[in-house]
């Protein structure tokens, strides 16, 4: 193992890798240690789906600017991640929801983003599969530039372009301490040695929490337990991701034919659990061929556990710890961490390599919990 | 020689694509499925994973524990949304 970095990345998902990618290809010299296995944590148990339509404004701006970068990113990389753009058809079903949706289309659109509200009728022009009556819709939202991408793929591309760029990535690597010397990071301890850095970026996703205890920083992470199922592959049928906030539903197709989708668990509770649900089987069929009768023929092949990293306001924490010096949060992403990862991995690495602080990670820090004013990300699905 | 044999006969991959995967660097049998899609069909690996550990053992020359095969997921057999959405007797 090596015996020193530049910088130590904790988590091989697609955060860690982006990261990974960005700092290397700047010329620092860059460790990633994994625990498993590339994308075995909530990148690879993820829905695939990436969207920019949000309530709060740092969100919205963070996922637009991921977009742009998504579009271009299988060229970058030198490889398919199968990014597509489907756009992203949210479902409204009663007044509330459809002020809400108001006022969210109304901040989008002020950012740039090409986003509408639709009539029921227009539903199924956007995804002809679904029935308007039976998933109660009294009107939607609609943007054509959201989409989905292929998260092992999009994972695996960026862990090669690291390693090109001389990234070194230690797989199977236990962390299991991390030593500090007057407030500033000294090296971190894994199960196949010690490596010297000054920079440790936390981007372990729902272990973040267990990894800034190691320094002394408690985090307000939870770890929410959910479920996503996959059909048999099909023809074609629909472009769009399809999702409600009320049902707590979504689902699409993606490239290889299948459906895949997810919905909250009956009796959910915060925990670190793997074991998939029968409750959750029935209660995502019930509600998915409500909306799309036609799969009641549809085959069933696997389900799977995944887990929402998730903070008080639903939204990530990033930038760097104001106590312990080099240790850069990366975590809390609530569900969205893969969506954002093009522009996070990003913002954090030009702050690593230049100093550079952009107004997101302001809003964006451990401390923000310290106050009495949050804004809460309302737009939460699964 | 190529090796055209077919090794996952839901996702259609042979012999060869198996052995390219791990000569690119996927040498763990999760992300081999990941890269792949070797054992996400119908079958979920029953008839392709046992065959790929083979080729990655040959092409690693290490051997590849049985506690690595990727996590069996349910249902044992594929069965239908309109079946898995059905009301309890006596519920309805």
């Amino acid at each position: 193992m090596k015996k020193k970095a530049d910088v130590v990345i904790i988590g091989g998902g697609v955060n860690g890798t982006a990261i990974a990618y960005r700092l290397a290809k700047a010329g620092m010299d860059v460790v990633v240690v994994e625990k498993k296995y590339l994308s075995s944590g909530a990148t690879g148990k993820c829905g695939a789906g990436i969207r920019q339509q949000w309530s709060t404004r740092e969100n919205t701006e963070l996922s637009i600017q991921s977009v742009r970068m998504f579009e271009t990113l299988s060229d970058e990389l030198k490889m398919d991640i199968e990014f597509r753009q489907g756009g992203y058809l949210i479902i409204n079903h009663d007044e509330k929801e459809l002020k809400q949706s108001e006022k969210n289309v109304e901040m989008q659109r002020s950012l740039g983003l090409d986003v509408s509200i639709i009539e029921p009728s227009m539903i199924p022009d956007i995804v002809p599969v679904l029935d308007v009556k039976g998933m109660k819709a009294v009107g939607a939202t609609f943007c054509p530039t959201d989409g989905h991408a292929n998260p092992f793929l999009t994972t695996f591309a960026f862990a090669n372009a690291a390693r090109k760029h001389g990234a070194t990535i230690y797989t199977h690597t236990l962390v299991e301490d991390i030593t500090i010397n007057e407030n500033r990071i000294a090296s971190v301890e894994t199960s196949k040695g010690s490596i010297k850095t000054s920079w440790v970026v936390d981007a372990a996703g729902v272990f973040s929490k267990d990894i800034a205890s190691l320094v002394g920083i408690d985090v307000p992470n939870k770890a929410y337990r959910k479920e996503v199922l996959a059909t048999e592959r099909l023809q074609p049928m629909f472009q769009a991701m399809v999702i409600s906030f009320k049902d707590g539903v979504y689902f699409s197709q993606q490239q290889e034919g299948q459906i895949v989708g997810g919905i909250p668990i009956p009796e959910e509770k915060v925990g670190y659990h793997t074991m998939p649900t029968f409750s959750f089987l029935q209660h995502m069929s019930q509600t998915i061929t409500r909306y799309v009768p036609l799969l009641k023929q549809v085959n069933m092949l696997r389900h799977w556990t995944g887990f929402y990293d998730v903070t008080p306001d639903a939204r990530p924490i990033l930038g760097e710890d104001i106590k312990v010096k080099g240790f850069v949060h990366c975590h809390g992403f609530s569900g969205h961490g893969f969506m954002l990862s093009p522009m996070v991995s990003k913002i954090l690495a030009e702050y690593i390599t230049d100093g550079k602080v952009s107004p997101v990670l302001e809003r964006l820090t451990l401390e923000r919990f310290e106050g009495a004013d949050l804004t809460q990300e309302q737009n939460v699905v699964g | 020689m190529r090796k055209h044999a077919i090794v996952c006969r839901c996702e259609d991959i042979t012999e060869q694509d198996v052995i390219d995967a791990i000569h690119q660097g996927y040498t763990d049998l999760e992300e081999l499925r990941r890269r792949l899609r070797i054992g996400m069909g119908p079958c979920q690996g029953r008839v392709c994973i046992s065959l790929v550990k083979k080729i990655l053992e040959k092409e690693t020359g290490q051997r590849v524990s049985e506690e690595s095969f990727p996590t069996s997921r349910p249902p044992l057999i594929p069965i239908s949304l309109g079946s898995l959405a059905k009301k309890k007797r006596g519920k309805e």
